[in-house]
This record gives C-alpha cells, sequence and structure tokens, in this order.
C-alpha cells in the first residue's frame, strides 16, 4: 500500500533539507531492459520517476520522445504491460506515470486510477488534459488517492497559475519553454521567470522541466526552483543505446551537478 | 428551444462532445481566439469584409445545379451545390478567408496549418498571399507523394510547405505537428486550422466561417423548387467542415441530413468516443487508447476523428452517417464526369457513391429531390485516380451496369 500523498510528502522532505530535486523521465516499453532503467535512475540519485506510457499521438513531446514512442508502442508495449512491470520494479522513490488523455479515457478514469494504485504507481501527470478538462480525472485520481500532477506554461494567466498550484499534487511542473519536449543548447529564458512566479505562488515543490538537458542546465534551473525534470535527454541516450548503467552515470552526472551547486 | 447547431456551450460542448483537451501552454491563445472570433461574429463590418472578399476574390455565390442526365439515370432528381466552382477549388476558401481576416484583426502576421489533400493547405497559402502573411503548411509525407501537385501549387503561392514523416504520415500526423509548432510560436501565429475538429472554439468557428455554404444553398433550392427543400441533404465527412457548413443551412427544414464517410475512416460509424487533437469525438482507436490509422484512397478523408458536432448530431439522431467504399467511390467519380460533365474531387465522390447506391431504395425513393455539396473539384485527383484505373485493368465499365452491392 502507498501511503496518502507520497510524492509530495517525500519531495517536501527533501526540499526541506535542502536537497535540489532530481525526476528522468524513462519512456515505459522502450527497449526489453526499460524496467532496470527504471531502477537504475533511482539508484543513482532519483526523487522521483516519471515513466512515459506512449500514446500514437504525443503533441506535447519533440523528435526523441516521438520516436521511443513509436518503439516502444511497436514492440508490443501497452498501458497494461507497463504497469504490470512497474509493479515488479524494486526502487525506494515514488513513481509516476506521464501519459495522454486518451489512454485514460479509455480504459476509465476510475478503472485508470484504481490499476495506477495496485501497480505502485503515486502519481499521474496527463499534459493534454489542462485545468479547464481536468474534473472527471481529477476526482476520480483524488478518490483513489493518486497525485496528479499538474502543468504550469510560461504563459499561463496569474490566475489560472495560482488555480493549478492550488490544485497540482505531488508537486507543480513548470514547462520551462514554450515548445514541446527535446534536448536544447540552453536553458530558455523563460524558465527563470516561471521559477520564480511559480515559488511566490506556491510552497509544495516546484519543478522545471522541457528542455532541460545537461547538468549546467539543471543548475541553472534549480537557483529559481526545487528541481527539475529531465526527459529527452536521458530517452536520447537510451535510443542510443546506453542501456541502465549508462542511464545511472548520466543521473548520476545530473545528481552530482546538483549536489555541488 | 435551442436550435441544434447554435452555440456550443461555454466549455465548449455539444452534447458530450468537444472541449478543449490541448497542453495548458495553447489555453490561452484557444481563449483569445475564442474571444476574438466572438466579437469578430457579432460586428456587421466583420461579416461585411467576409462577404465582399469571398464574393469578389472567392467567386461566391456558387451556383447549385440540376444534374438532368444523372437525375434521369437515377431515378431521383439530383441538384449539386457547386463548391468547386469557388476559388482554389474547394470549400476550404470559405474557412481560410474568415480566419485570416480574424488573424489580421488579432496582429497576427503568420498562418501555419495542416493539410491533407492539399486543398486547405493551398486556401490558405492563397489567403496568406492576398492578405500579407508568412506561411508555412504542414503535410504528411504519404500524402506530399500522391498530391504533388499542390505541394507545387503552395510552393508557387509563397507558402513553406514541410513534409511531416512521423507516425502514419497522414492528416492526423500533419496536425500533431503543426500543434508543436504552435505551442512554440503562439505569440505571432494564427493556426488555421482546416475543420471543424481541434479544441473550442474551432469546430464552431469553422462551422460559422462555412455556413455561408448552407445558407446560399438553402435559398437556391427554394427558388429552384418553387419555394420547397429538398427531401434529402448529403455532403461527405472528413472531418467534416463541408457538412457542417452544409447541414447548418438546413437543420431547421424537413430535410433529412446524411454524412458520407470513407469506409476506411468511418469514425462515427466505426469509431468510439475518445480525445484526439483537443477534442472529444468518434475516434477510430484500439482497445488501449491508440489511434489507428484510416486507409481512404481520398486523402482529404483519410483522417481517424471526425468533428464533435457531428458526434452529437449523430447522437441526436439528426444526421444519419454511411461509409463509401473506395470502389464505388471511383465509380461515381467517373459516372459524373460522363453524365454532367463535372470532374469531382473523390471527397464529394463519397457523397455522390452514397447518392448512387441509395437511389430507388428507401433511403431514395424514386421521384424524391436530393442535393449534394459537391465540396471540390477533381483536377488535383486526376493523376491518382489515372493510376488507380491503370491498376485496375483500363477504364471504368459503366458503373450502373455492374452489379450493386
Ligand atoms: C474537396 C474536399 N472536400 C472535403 C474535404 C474534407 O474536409 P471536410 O470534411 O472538413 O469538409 C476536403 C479536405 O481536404 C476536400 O479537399
Amino acid at each position: 500500500m502507498i501511503p496518502p500523498r507520497r510524492i509530495e510528502t517525500t519531495l517536501r522532505a527533501r526540499r526541506d533539507a535542502g536537497h535540489k530535486l532530481l525526476v528522468p523521465y524513462v519512456t515505459g516499453g522502450l527497449g526489453p531492459d526499460w524496467a532496470r532503467v527504471v531502477e537504475a535512475v533511482a539508484a543513482a540519485g532519483a526523487d522521483a520517476v516519471e515513466i512515459g506510457i506512449p500514446f500514437s499521438d504525443p503533441v506535447m513531446d519533440g523528435p526523441v520522445i516521438q520516436a521511443a514512442s513509436q518503439q516502444a508502442l511497436a514492440s508490443g508495449a501497452t498501458p497494461g504491460s507497463i504497469l504490470a512491470e512497474l509493479a515488479q520494479v524494486d526502487v525506494d522513490v515514488p513513481l509516476v506515470v506521464m501519459t495522454y488523455y486518451n489512454i485514460v479515457f479509455r480504459a476509465g478514469h476510475r478503472r485508470f486510477a484504481r490499476s495506477l494504485v495496485e501497480q505502485g504507481v503515486s502519481g499521474a501527470i496527463v499534459p493534454d488534459l489542462p485545468l479547464v478538462e481536468l474534473d472527471g480525472w481529477g476526482r476520480a485520481a483524488d478518490d483513489a488517492g493518486v497525485e496528479t500532477v499538474l502543468l504550469v506554461a510560461p504563459n499561463t494567466p496569474d490566475a489560472t497559475l495560482a488555480e493549478i498550484c492550488a490544485r497540482s499534487h505531488g508537486w507543480v511542473y513548470g514547462v520551462a519553454v514554450m515548445g514541446v519536449t527535446g534536448v536544447r543548447a540552453s536553458l530558455a529564458s523563460s524558465a527563470a521567470v516561471l521559477g520564480r512566479r511559480l515559488k511566490a505562488a506556491t510552497d509544495k515543490p516546484v519543478l522545471l522541466g522541457v528542455g532541460v538537458s545537461t547538468p549546467e542546465q539543471a543548475v541553472e534551473a534549480t537557483a529559481d526552483a526545487d528541481g527539475v525534470i529531465v526527459g529527452s535527454a536521458l530517452v536520447r541516450r537510451l535510443l542510443e543505446g546506453c542501456g541502465p548503467d549508462g542511464a545511472a552515470e548520466f543521473v548520476a552526472s545530473l545528481r552530482t551537478g546538483l549536489d555541488q551547486r | 428551444m435551442t436550435s441544434l447547431m447554435g452555440q456550443p456551450t461555454a466549455d465548449g460542448r455539444f452534447g458530450d462532445f468537444g472541449g478543449r483537451f490541448l497542453p495548458e501552454s495553447l489555453i490561452p491563445a484557444c481563449a483569445e481566439l475564442e474571444a476574438a472570433f466572438t466579437a469578430a461574429w457579432a460586428d456587421p463590418g466583420f461579416h461585411a469584409e467576409y462577404e465582399s472578399l469571398l464574393h469578389h476574390y472567392g467567386g461566391r455565390p456558387t451556383p447549385v445545379t440540376e444534374c438532368r442526365n444523372l437525375s434521369a439515370r437515377l431515378g431521383v432528381r439530383v441538384l449539386l451545390k457547386r463548391e468547386d466552382l469557388a476559388h482554389t477549388g474547394s470549400h476550404k476558401i470559405n474557412n481560410v478567408i474568415g480566419q485570416a481576416l480574424l488573424a489580421q484583426r488579432m496582429g497576427k502576421t503568420r498562418l501555419i496549418a495542416e493539410t491533407g489533400a492539399g486543398q486547405h493547405g493551398v486556401a490558405t497559402a492563397t489567403a496568406a498571399a492576398l492578405l500579407g502573411f508568412e506561411c508555412r503548411i504542414y503535410m504528411g509525407e504519404v500524402d506530399t507523394a500522391r498530391q504533388a501537385l499542390n505541394v507545387f501549387r503552395m510552393e508557387l503561392l509563397g507558402a513553406e510547405v514541410v513534409p511531416v514523416a512521423s507516425g502514419s504520415r497522414t492528416l492526423k500526423d500533419a496536425i500533431n505537428e503543426t500543434l508543436r509548432e504552435w505551442v512554440a510560436t503562439v505569440g505571432a501565429t494564427h493556426y488555421c486550422l482546416g475543420s471543424v475538429m481541434g479544441p473550442h472554439p474551432y469546430p464552431w468557428m469553422v462551422r460559422e466561417f462555412q455556413r455561408i455554404v448552407g445558407t446560399e444553398a438553402q435559398a437556391q433550392c427554394r427558388e429552384l423548387l418553387g419555394g420547397a427543400d429538398p427531401d434529402v441533404v448529403v455532403a461527405c465527412v472528413g472531418g467534416g467542415s463541408n457538412a457542417a457548413g452544409t447541414f447548418a443551412g438546413f437543420v431547421d427544414t424537413g430535410a433529412r441530413l446524411v454524412g458520407v464517410e470513407p469506409a476506411g475512416g468511418a469514425a462515427i460509424g466505426r469509431g468510439i468516443p475518445g480525445v484526439v487533437h483537443g477534442s472529444k469525438s468518434y475516434l477510430l482507436q484500439d482497445e488501449h487508447g491508440q489511434v489507428m490509422e484510416a486507409h481512404s484512397l481520398s486523402a482529404g478523408l483519410d483522417y481517424p476523428g471526425v468533428g464533435p458536432e457531428h458526434a452529437h448530431l449523430s447522437a441526436t439522431g439528426r444526421v444519419s452517417y454511411h461509409p463509401a467504399g473506395d470502389e464505388e467511390v471511383l465509380d461515381a467519380f467517373s459516372l459524373l464526369a460522363r453524365t454532367e460533365g463535372i470532374i469531382p474531387a473523390l471527397e464529394p465522390a463519397h457523397a455522390l457513391a452514397w447518392v448512387i447506391r441509395a437511389a430507388g431504395t428507401d433511403e431514395l425513393p424514386p421521384g424524391c429531390t436530393v442535393m449534394v455539396t459537391l465540396s471540390g473539384r477533381g483536377d488535383k485527383d486526376v493523376a491518382q485516380v489515372a493510376a488507380l484505373f491503370e491498376e485496375r485493368g483500363g477504364s471504368r465499365k459503366d458503373p450502373l451496369l455492374s452489379p450493386r452491392g
């Protein structure tokens, strides 16, 4: 059984202890050893791990995660097979799935929420479900004890930003750049501005993601936020065949960067 | 009583369908667009500008043509609403002129759009050239191949055409790619969406910009029919914009309304409720919620979803939706060319195929009057159809002499 509000409790405690938070993203079903990758990045210093349940039409994702999603789907990954494998992974940090709304809608809100809880997943991120459409899933997730992490964009108006902060569970996800996921050469200037706006609006952990690709960028982003989510930079290495060891090495380098800041 | 095909609810719903299922980054742009459209559509000055451009530049009103030869052969009276005669060769120009004028009012400098058959892309590139926008069109690689001529047209008009290599490399992936770009460029860029789909307010706004098809047709039919309405009104349905515009003019009459989907992309006929590209509607998807690929010889109908208002019109029973298969579509394409001297686009050939199949049955009893929206002309399709005829061994035999399925 997962304790209630496990993600938020864990992340708050670590943040309050002066630690910068690191959440790597791994595409579920990518290669035969993806579950080992989840374990490896958890052991290498992740504070939580985000697992993508691939969708055929990922509009919030750039070429790297699109390719990973297509590869995972082509090899037969399904939401059910990914959740079943997640139930077996041996980690001591919370797990969050990231998927698109049609996967949740097709399964049924309550059924999807229940299956997350049953397979040991604490939270969910559904990037194409904005605050205005959150209701049905939001209620089902709350009732089941699943923490739904909401996203805020650089152009989100203040009033909406405040509402999202109030309604988000686990952490508040600041989308660092106006754009889709992908590796970028430098951190967008919108990252710092959004980080500051979010920190001023909420006491919940604030993490920035999308376009955070290197230890240097992670350090830069955490000047104005509690932590970072790193996706495409890790998935690109996985697509290149880095395996669990290479993934661990990369996450360890991010961890070291954040700890030495 | 709120009439069907009026305004959607504040949260963009037509019954259970519609909405705004998009990343948070695009929500402000949708809200801005909704406000701008609501204000413009209530402004007589905007209507005047839109109607004047469609008249002087777009060639409206398009006529309704009575098909005497085809009617004689089918035993039902067939009228065609001639969107093939509109500038750029299809109904797509109506929507594009509306959105481009709106984008101008909003101070945008750039238009981006998806396209399937290329007709919407050509129309968008045309409006961009006329009104001075930068323009980029996303088109699946499968479609850039089968509609190569339209790619050249768009480039000639000054647009940049970006081939999309992801997913099924057709219309659905072109929409994904346009949405991805829009997230990054939303400030100065208007997404000129080509059909009655996507997030609120697009399904409503695009239908309103296409309503002119139905409004004209309804008056023209009354004139031709001595004040009566057609018994049946038929249009093809990809995303559903020519059908929505047509039906909007007849929904309050006694006419039966029929939408015709491609058999290989029948979202209403064979899909179940789902969410993709910003709205909830019927969707071809697998048991896990992965969107399936549509298969149609018509690039403009090769789409696994359908506009949310059509899902609602189907659920209420006001419109019935039927499939048409590739073979009967080719037959209909040839038959209209030979009997009336009109080469239709493959998309509205679906609507004609249903009329040919239904003529003389309870669906279209002998002597009844049917109006079909001929949403576009077939110039873009002749190379593809020539290749298909070749594949099938020479030209078509007389479709009326071939056994009925
Ligand atoms: C001539 C023509 N008709 C119909 C369509 C389908 O679109 P809609 O269903 O929005 O009318 C297209 C799309 O490309 C088209 O070119």
